[in-house]
């Protein structure tokens, strides 16, 4: 296979590339008059733009000053005078030029303005019934002293209560379509419209439908964009459709969920979470999905596990005992927290005393933070004196990892996925983004939008078909067949990067053998495309002067997982479409420190940083830094300590924030390896599955309720912060683990979280 | 969200009984029959984004109305979300949708024009008549102008226009005939045994230089007889300078309430337009071109299918593809750049200037945008010379002009009279005012042109000049003529109802500012001094020339005929000249 050398500084540049390629421009600007005063705009700013820079708040409703919005100029609250023109103008969408006199401090402007104001309010509820007394619409409506208006109102709208998250008001609609916008060419979910004509105009949702009916995914972009508060969180409103609840405080912190990393803000009221809100964040730019917006309510979740929890003596394990999660008294006692850290650390001493560190294995989370992930595997291999620790990658990209280390030597993303608004061509394979990463699907949404070809290649259908290029349903499994297909087309056509294979990769005459007899003529009848299609999207992919290929677990998870990655990365070597602003390789990684927990040493074969445990200096540099002797062979694989516990061969687990009862293959299998533990220490803020198997179980803190750091799938690493407290006695993960970890011994010593991230 | 969302009867291993097992996909789905009589319907051609508005009318054709499953199934083939489809078929007026579960319209529509010229020949009282004659198979609607003012009350069946109508004409019907082209209209080849084409084939020839037409257009005063006004040979001049590919538009939407010239011009001499469309398309560098025909005038429409299809196969058309568009009941799209996003398949919304569309129109390229009769003098213009074209105006105001008249005159029609004619004089070109009326004010410009008294009858009516200082223009050369048995405050409210319902919805001041203006006429004694604040910022602040022109007949009559302020409402003595019983 195809392999870069000296790669890794090219491959970097590529992300710190992007990440400053904000289109700042030419500092040239247009100098132009404003109420009296010489203003210069920057290239590119509208006149409301340059206004607001120099300290002037136009009143502004169907413009929406953020990263994605087009402005539209429709609700005409921000008209301001030109000299030599006929009629006012929009200042959110006119660009001024050289010379321009505008003024939006004059009667005619202010009274245009502040009619158009009254024209909206007059068919709003009052201020002191509506549904957001605070919304844009009415601050703006009260700074220019409109409080009422003098024209008969239109006949009201009923609501629409029919989402499950989201408020339909449509009696304080000012049809400025920011939701159509948020909707269509934000998020790309294509399910809001603005139907009808004149008085008639209105947003509808499908043919519309009620919302809740509708194919709305309920992502909340449009929530955020309205102005008025004719959608608004459920969660906020009163029976009456009325602003019911004002938050306490509001904490910036980044989502729990996938990998894309979403920094948001979660408002908080009488110590609950009430409302989440999308942050300018790098990867997420102010986008949330249905996840992260409106999935916070399982932190306060009665199931909540919120005291330490003992196995009675009376209930042994079995790998198929009755139990119901609601009622775990049935099997377990509740303790105290000195109780239950005393046991687990005298059983998990014991085991590894008696029958050796090989007896012992923990798992730690992709769930957790940075510094949890450091934690454990420091715990694991400091404390447990083995390398058997690992988490769920196991299970998802770590044959994406094993092929990006072999290949280009840095196992992760060489772009951030956000940089595909460069890219020409886009591959997506094996991944279902706007399903499984929604936030990063919109990115690639707009890049189709824009004009970037597509090309979905997965065996099912999927939403982004819809702005594909091309989608192909290929055969599953015959992966390698296909894109060994492409890799043929684009080496016997002389497709490929000839000066960049020369100059950067090594292997090229190998694969060009390997792939000489995988014509697309020969691989379509094993891949079910036909060899024009395939000869097409290889040229598509290989014409473009600059693209990305995105994967998911359809290519991950296979026996050939490794294999199939190999190909891609081939692929993109091949074509010199890496190191460059939209070139890449983007494996979406899943949940929201998969990335970030293999970073950490949370792996059997790596310490930190991917830094091998057979290598001796390495290991006696790790030994030095975390005082213990450590365990020269590499450790066992989730897969292999579960197939180890199953044969009484690993003893003792502790397992923090995973649930391989659930998620490991073979269900059975997995329950009978843990039920067959002597010692089971399970750390968790649910009772799960394999919560059900444990001997102690520490109750655990939410996303939302610690501090520390994520490493989401471009590798940002992000800031989560603490917004309410965990429940009852439960504690944060750090805090339990550094409990864990003195009781058996070590002499750890953190405060918080940024003593593990700075030690 | 839901606080009770607990499963209480989860058991171990087994997940929560909600979410896992019983996926549906969100929304309406997609009928496979539908799909197939889609695709069936709309032929074997890739589909294309630019054709929504074209699709939904062969859909409407074949069914009489959209249904959602039609629609949904039209969405899947097309790629688009059904949001995208629904907003653009909800803005035509001439589609019908019919959702699940709603009963579909009668599958004959017969339209009675209820605007200001056939509202004053009795238009509403004939509607009124006829609604006992509905049934389900035949229903009765008001439409907006359809282009036959001069034989009020106008009607259609389907869209096959029946002018004047009466009662006796319009019931017993209960299919719409299939649309023939006009029986009187020149043909190919007797147009060309006239000399038609003869300018074109020596463009195509070589044997005239596009500098020689261009320069002849530079001297030639015609203008756009949209209603802008703009100098043709100058707008030729802008896009011809403008990189290519450049595309062309010929705006048929004539949808101005009085104005009746297009089609007079295309179904008497259609090869007059054609010809120009050619020469234009040659001398700017024109790769296609876009003939956006209202749909009202479907008799029209067949002729123009017939004879480009003639052009074309006489090898005149070789240069530019030609393409015929209809639209679907918005007189929004006769502004050049909502008609622009109506040719690309979506809503009829104007977009915002700059940029202009000679810079940026049809598919963001340089676009040519030309009125029908502006295009019919072309040929003339080259033949016979700019001086020639120029003399044939008042001093001061070159050029002749089609003014459309109607209303109270003893002989509405078109008068091809010298530019800067006045009211009294096209009046008196008409055979005077109409028996038994007596002047009493005009419309100078169609609905948006304003409103004036009789005593300001001998103002020239041209772009610009005297009649701009009255607050008034005269945009299409459609002049309605009012009499002592008018009210002008019901009339500027006909008119007023006309924009709020011709409103695209897109702006503030003019969505919500004309439907205010509607609601507050209403009343016998409307606040005239908040509907003057209310005119000033819909004229300021609107988007494009509906909104800023909407309340120009408002502001006249307030002015010049404040007796009539509040009208005759439901008590005035019906002075309709229809049928009545």
């Amino acid at each position: 296979m195809l392999a870069a050398e000296g790669r890794k500084a090219q491959i970097w540049g590529t992300a710190i590339m992007s990440d400053h390629d904000n289109g700042s421009g030419s500092q040239a600007g247009v100098t132009f008059t404003l109420d009296g005063q010489s203003v210069t705009a920057r290239d590119g700013e509208t006149i409301w733009q340059a206004a607001a820079r120099h300290g002037t708040d136009i009143p502004h409703l169907c413009y929406k000053d953020s990263d994605g919005y087009r402005a539209d100029g429709n609700c005409r609250a921000c008209m301001v005078e030109i000299e030599g023109e006929r009629v006012l103008a929009a200042s959110c969408i006119r660009m001024p030029t050289e010379g321009m006199v505008v003024t939006s401090d004059n009667h005619r402007a202010r009274t245009a303005r502040k009619m158009v104001m009254e024209l909206l309010v007059a068919d709003q509820p009052y201020r002191d019934s509506a549904h957001d007394p605070d919304s844009e619409l009415w601050r703006y409506a009260e700074a220019q002293g409109v409080e009422t208006a003098r024209f008969p109102a239109k006949p009201t709208v009923e609501p629409d209560s029919s989402h499950p998250a989201i408020a339909v008001n449509m009696d304080a609609c000012i049809q400025c379509n920011l939701c159509v916008r948020a909707c269509r060419e934000v998020q790309v979910n294509d399910v809001i419209g603005l139907a009808g004509r004149g008085a008639e105009a209105k947003i509808v949702f499908d043919f519309d439908d009620e919302m809740g009916a509708s194919t709305c995914v309920g992502c909340g972009e449009c929530v955020q964009a309205c102005p008025t508060g004719a959608l608004m969180p459920k969660t906020l409103l009163d029976a009456d459709q009325m602003l019911a609840i004002t938050p306490d405080r509001q904490v910036d912190s980044v989502c729990p969920y996938c990998g894309v990393g979403c920094q948001l803000t979660f408002s908080v009221k009488d110590e609950r979470i009430v409302a989440v809100s999308g942050r300018q964040g790098p990867a997420n730019q102010g986008r949330l999905c249905v996840k992260g917006r409106y999935g916070f309510d399982y932190i306060h979740n009665p199931e909540r596990l919120t005291r330490p929890l003992i196995r009675r003596d009376d209930v042994p394990k079995s790998a198929s005992m009755p139990f119901d999660p609601a009622n775990p008294m049935t099997h377990f006692r509740e303790a105290s927290w000195d109780e239950a850290l005393d046991l687990a650390a005298t059983r998990l001493a014991a085991v590894r005393d008696e029958h050796g560190p090989a007896a012992m294995a923990g798992f730690g989370s992709a769930k957790g933070t940075n510094e949890e992930a450091y934690l454990v595997q420091k715990l694991v291999r400091t404390g447990f004196r083995t390398n058997n620790v690992d988490h769920c990658t196991r299970l998802c990209h770590a044959s994406s990892v094993a092929a990006l280390l072999e290949n280009i030597g840095s196992g992760a993303v060489t772009a951030s996925f956000a940089e595909c608004r460069n890219a020409e061509a886009i591959i997506v394979i094996g991944a279902n983004p706007t399903v499984n990463h929604p936030v990063a699907a919109t990115f690639i949404k707009n890049a189709a939008q824009r004009g970037a070809r597509l090309y979905v290649l997965d065996p099912r259908g999927q939403h982004l078909d819809r702005y594909a290029t091309a989608s192909l349903r290929f055969s599953p499994g015959s992966d390698v067949a296909m894109l060994n297909a492409m890799i043929n087309v684009i080496i016997t056509e002389g497709l490929y990067d000839a000066a960049y294979v020369a100059a950067h990769t090594e292997g090229f005459e190998e694969l060009k053998a390997r792939t000489a007899h995988t014509t697309p003529e020969a691989m379509a009848p094993i891949c079910g495309i036909d060899a024009e299609t395939l000869r097409e999207v290889a040229r598509g992919y290989a014409g473009a002067n600059s693209a990305m290929i995105f994967w998911g677990m359809g290519i991950s998870q296979h026996t050939h997982g490794t294999d199939n990655s190999r190909c891609l990365i081939s692929l993109a070597l091949l074509t010199g479409n890496v190191g460059r602003a939209g070139t890449g390789l983007h494996p979406l990684r899943g949940q929201n420190n998969v990335q970030g927990a293999s970073d950490a040493g949370l792996i059997p074969m790596f310490f930190p940083d991917y830094k091998s445990v057979t290598d001796d200096e390495t290991r006696r540099r790790y030994a030095e830094l975390w005082g213990a002797e450590l365990d020269p062979e590499r450790g066992l694989t989730v897969v292999e300590i579960t197939d180890a516990a199953y044969h009484g061969d690993i003893r003792a687990m502790y397992i923090m924030g995973e649930n391989p009862a659930m998620s490991d293959p073979d269900q059975a299998h997995a329950r009978a390896a843990l039920a067959n533990l002597d010692i089971l220490v399970v750390q968790d803020i649910f009772m799960t599955e394999t919560a059900a198997f444990a001997d102690v179980i520490l109750p655990a803190s939410a996303f939302p309720e610690k501090d520390g750091t994520v490493t989401n799938t471009d590798r940002r690493v992000q800031m989560g912060r603490a917004a309410v407290a965990p429940p009852g006695e439960a504690r944060q993960d750090w805090w339990i683990i550094q409990q864990l970890a003195r009781r058996m011994g070590l002499d750890w010593d953190y405060t918080h979280p940024r003593d593990v991230f700075g030690g | 969200m839901d606080e009770a969302g607990v499963p209480s009867d989860r058991q171990q291993g087994s997940k929560s009984s909600r979410g896992r097992g019983n996926y549906k996909p969100k929304g309406r789905l997609t009928d496979p029959a539908a799909l197939a009589e889609i695709k069936a319907l709309l032929g074997a051609e890739a589909p294309r984004r630019d054709l929504l508005i074209e699709y939904l009318h062969r859909i409407q054709d074949n069914h009489h109305h959209l249904s959602t499953r039609h629609l949904a199934a039209l969405a899947t083939w097309m790629g688009l979300s059904m949001a995208e489809v629904w907003e653009v078929a909800s803005f035509y007026d001439h589609f019908d949708l019919v959702r699940e579960g709603e009963d579909a319209p009668a599958s004959c529509t017969i339209r009675v024009c209820t605007s200001l010229s056939c509202m004053m020949a009795g238009g509403e009282d004939l509607l009124a008549q006829l609604q006992p004659y509905a049934s389900d198979r035949v229903r009765f609607v008001a439409a907006p102008c359809i282009g036959a003012c001069d034989k009020a009350p106008a009607a259609a069946i389907g869209h096959q226009l029946v002018a004047p109508a009466d009662l006796h004409g319009l019931t017993g019907i209960d299919s719409a005939p299939h649309p023939a082209a006009p029986s009187g209209a020149i043909r190919l080849d007797t147009y060309m045994a006239a000399g038609g084409y003869t300018i074109l084939r020596e463009l195509l020839a070589g044997t005239r230089s596009r500098d020689d037409v261009l320069a002849i257009m530079d001297e030639a005063a015609l203008r756009g007889l949209g209603g802008a006004g703009f100098p043709t040979g100058r707008k030729w001049r802008i896009v011809s300078d403008q990189p290519g590919p450049r595309m062309m538009a010929v705006n048929g939407d004539e949808g101005e309430p009085g104005t009746f010239k297009d089609r007079h011009y295309l179904s008497t001499d259609p090869h007059r337009m054609i010809e120009g469309i050619l020469i234009a398309a040659h001398v700017v560098g024109i790769d296609r071109c876009f003939i956006y025909m209202r749909d009202e005038y479907p008799e029209i429409i067949a002729l123009l299918h017939a004879e480009l299809e003639a052009v074309q196969a006489a090898g005149l058309a070789g240069h530019v593809a030609l393409e015929l568009r209809r639209g679907a009941g918005a007189y929004i799209c006769g502004e050049e750049s909502a008609m622009i996003e109506s040719i690309e398949g979506r809503r009829g919304l104007p977009r915002h200037r700059p940029p202009y569309v000679a810079e940026m129109g049809i598919f963001g390229r340089p676009t040519l945008v030309n009125n029908i009769e502006t295009l019919h003098w072309v040929r003339d213009i080259v033949e016979n010379g700019a001086d020639w074209f120029n003399a044939q105006g008042k001093d001061g105001h070159p050029g002749p002009r089609s003014y459309s008249v109607s209303g109270r005159v003893a002989r509405p029609g078109v008068v091809l009279a010298p530019a800067g004619s006045t009211v009294n004089e096209l009046i008196a070109l008409c055979g005077g005012m109409a028996e038994g009326h007596s002047f009493k004010g005009y419309l100078p410009g169609g609905a948006s042109g304003g409103i004036l008294p009789s005593n300001k009858g001998d103002i020239a009516l041209d772009f610009g000049g005297e009649l701009a200082k009255e607050g008034c223009f005269v945009g299409s050369h459609a002049v309605v003529v009012l009499s002592d048995r008018d009210n002008m405050w019901d009339a500027a409210l006909n008119l007023m109802k006309f924009f709020a319902h011709e409103s695209c919805g897109q702006c503030t001041p003019c969505r919500n500012g004309t439907e205010k203006a509607v609601a507050m006429m209403g009343n016998t004694t409307p606040d005239t001094a908040l509907l003057g604040e209310l005119a000033v910022t819909m004229a300021d602040a609107s988007i494009c020339g509906l909104g800023q022109a909407a309340s120009n007949p408002l502001v006249s009559v307030m002015k010049h005929f404040p007796e009539d302020v509040g009208g005759r409402g439901q008590e005035g003595p019906d002075l309709g000249d229809g049928d009545h019983e």
